[in-house]
């Protein structure tokens, strides 16, 4: 059973993840950021590797990207530090780049240092299914890896089935039809959509993500899923307040 | 057929869709979709009624006898410079807006390094009376600003890419993103790059440029194979419209021109098949610039058509199995191919065609060898580079 799905045995209602940029504001602050996320009550943490040509996201995580890889991130560095809070930290990691990044570093060595991270779930926004399903299925299944897929309210139901068919820890049902930052509301189009995923009744988790900000959206999305996600709004917070306020902006969510 | 991609768009390990999710039914329809338009009678009819009318094809096979004089060589020129809107691009861009109807689209996207395929697709955007935004580098903006003042006289909205390298590949980035967030836009991709089936779509849109060099050569010379092709290469569509009926002919030797800027190793290059290494790109596997951990390289060239990390996955394939041999040229090299060209021939190429030029000297022709080469672009569009360099 991989760490998410531990997870969900104890608790799938309500789940708060938020994503980080490695590497942001500061080098070395990727372990803080995760031990403070930890310490305010975070469910799980979505690590994200700085890319340079990041085609899912939105400005505001491109920005820090790009300030991450100024401060002279790499994937070197970051297995480091994730290697690091290995012994300590107790909250699940799922890790989300880019494909090229895997293949430039060697998919089998990245997966093996993934591994060794303690972390078993990945989220490759731009792994096509097919390729998943002729290759990279066999090579994750090897390292005990699970993929995480992402659904959009415009992806058809023989898809979603076949997605739910091969996820393990959780379904990504991205919100919207956007790229990744805050929306600052919930539609009655997105609402639609929530209850046309969950009248399906699919065997896995959903989890939502993109457009989520704050605690009113979390508890909207939450209606509708197990969990959220949050990301650029968090990013935005990080920037402004530093790693040393994260409770401020987790705990108006989860309280 | 072993240039040919395969019904997932792939030309041996390069090609494919590496796309989110979000983009996967835009893509999908379009792959469902564009062999059978591209193959019914009601397309070509009318992609080959505007492409004799409005383009003005065949352009004309010039044998440029003072460029032979001087090369010792048997040279044509492919005059795509002279079609409408000044490039090879508008080859494209007529066809793909005509599938974007047949789609039943309104608006559309594109992304523009050099403002060639942003001017061909504001132009037939404005003749389909369809809404187009292009996207293009703000350094770009500023190094091209006749086209850009012709895309807006077009009526095109020009957003500015502000990220990265404010070039060609950001201008692609910011592009996918607004589609992302906008599924009812037709994306028109200028170049051989992007998920399949945009390569294979963009080639056979292009490959118009081959066909009529075969008849043309037949009728010039007698025969319709040429010995050499010579192709600038960025993203590589003209390259590919040139190539296309001789790929399978491996007689027909085929070259492929990229940018080497200040030099291949001097850091400051777009020369992508000598620099790169196989990684994913926009949407699609290739061979791309990279740095150790697969952050993508900012590429260099003075000719922002050329300036780009990548090439498409038919040049990837290309490169690997030999097929066609990669030279490259430096902005030096293109500048004095260009002033020369204009000097013994009367005509001004585009800076990135100046490319192709350059890589004559470098080469041992033979007086009887018959060489073509694509002549993709016009210079005007560069004229106040060509003038800063002139006046030095």
């Amino acid at each position: 059973m991989n760490s998410i799905q531990e997870l969900f045995q104890k608790k799938d209602k309500n789940l708060l993840s938020i994503y980080f940029t490695c590497g942001y504001p500061k080098l070395e602050d990727t372990t803080k950021v995760i031990s403070e996320l930890e310490k305010s009550g975070v469910d799980f943490i979505e690590v994200g590797l700085p890319y340079s040509d990041p085609l899912a996201d939105g400005p505001t995580i491109q920005d820090s990207s790009q300030k991450a890889l100024e401060n002279g991130i790499n994937l070197d560095v970051i297995f480091e530090q994730l290697l690091a809070l290995k012994e300590t930290n107790k909250t699940p990691l799922i890790l989300m780049g880019y494909l090229n990044q895997m293949l430039k570093f060697g998919e089998e060595k990245f997966c093996q240092k993934v591994v060794d991270c303690g972390i078993d779930t990945l989220i490759l926004p731009d792994l096509p299914m097919i390729e998943y399903e002729n290759h990279y299925k066999q090579l994750f299944e090897k390292y005990g890896l699970t993929n995480v897929f992402l659904i959009t309210p415009h992806t058809s139901e023989e898809r979603i089935r076949k997605i739910d068919s091969y996820s393990k820890a959780f379904i990504y049902v991205v919100a919207s039809a956007s790229i990744t930052g805050a929306k600052g509301e919930i539609s009655n189009n997105q609402v639609a959509y929530f209850e046309r995923i969950r009248a399906m009744n699919l065997q896995s988790k959903l989890i939502v993500g993109f457009g989520i900000s704050d605690k009113s959206t979390f508890n909207t999305a939450c209606k509708y899923a197990n969990g959220t996600i949050i990301g650029s709004a968090f990013i935005k917070y990080l920037g402004k307040n530093g790693v040393d306020k994260i409770d401020g902006f987790i705990k108006p969510i989860i309280c | 057929m072993k240039f040919q991609p395969t019904k997932e768009g792939y030309y041996g390990q390069f090609g494919g869709a590496f796309i989110p999710e979000l983009l996967y039914p835009n893509v999908k329809e379009l792959e469902d979709n564009y062999l059978k338009i591209l193959e019914s009678d009601e397309f070509q009819k009318e992609y080959k009624d505007l492409l004799q009318h409005y383009v003005g094809r065949p352009s004309p096979l010039y044998l440029a006898k003072r460029l032979s004089e001087k090369y010792g060589a048997t040279i044509y020129l492919k005059r795509e410079d002279l079609n409408h809107t000044g490039a090879h691009k508008v080859n494209n861009t007529i066809g793909q807006i005509l599938v974007a109807k047949h789609l039943g689209k309104t608006k559309i996207i594109a992304e523009t390094g050099a403002g060639q395929h942003g001017v061909a697709t504001a132009t037939v955007c404005a003749l389909m009376n369809l809404e187009c935004t292009v996207f293009m580098g703000e350094v770009d903006i500023k190094r091209q600003a006749p086209n850009v003042a012709r895309m807006k006289m077009l009526g095109a909205k020009v957003v500015a890419a502000t990220s990265g390298s404010k070039t060609l590949k950001d201008a692609t980035n910011e592009a996918i993103r607004y589609w992302i967030q906008n599924p009812e836009t037709y994306y028109l991709i200028g170049s051989v790059v992007g998920p399949h089936p945009y390569p294979d779509m963009v080639a056979r849109l292009q490959a118009v440029i081959s066909e009529e060099m075969k008849a043309q050569l037949k009728e010039q010379t007698g025969n319709e194979n040429p010995d050499t092709i010579i192709a600038c290469v960025g993203g590589g569509s003209n390259a590919a419209g040139a190539f296309y009926h001789y790929l399978e002919n491996e007689k027909v030797e085929l070259i492929a021109v990229e940018a080497a800027g200040l030099g291949v190793n001097s850091g400051e290059s777009a020369a992508t098949s000598q620099l790169g290494e196989v990684g994913v790109i926009h949407g699609s596997k290739t061979i791309l610039m990279q740095d150790e951990y697969g952050q993508i390289v900012e590429p260099y060239s003075l000719s922002a058509g050329l300036d780009y990390p990548g090439v498409g996955p038919l040049h990837a394939y290309l490169f690997e199995t030999k097929r066609a041999k990669f030279m490259n040229a430096t902005d030096k090299e293109a500048l004095d191919a260009a002033f020369e060209l204009t000097k013994i021939e009367g005509i001004i190429p585009a800076l990135e065609t100046a490319h192709a030029l350059a890589v004559l000297p470098k080469m041992d022709l033979k007086k009887d060898q018959v060489v073509v080469i694509n002549l993709s672009g016009r210079g005007d569009k560069d004229l106040e580079t060509y003038i800063n360099h002139l006046e030095k």
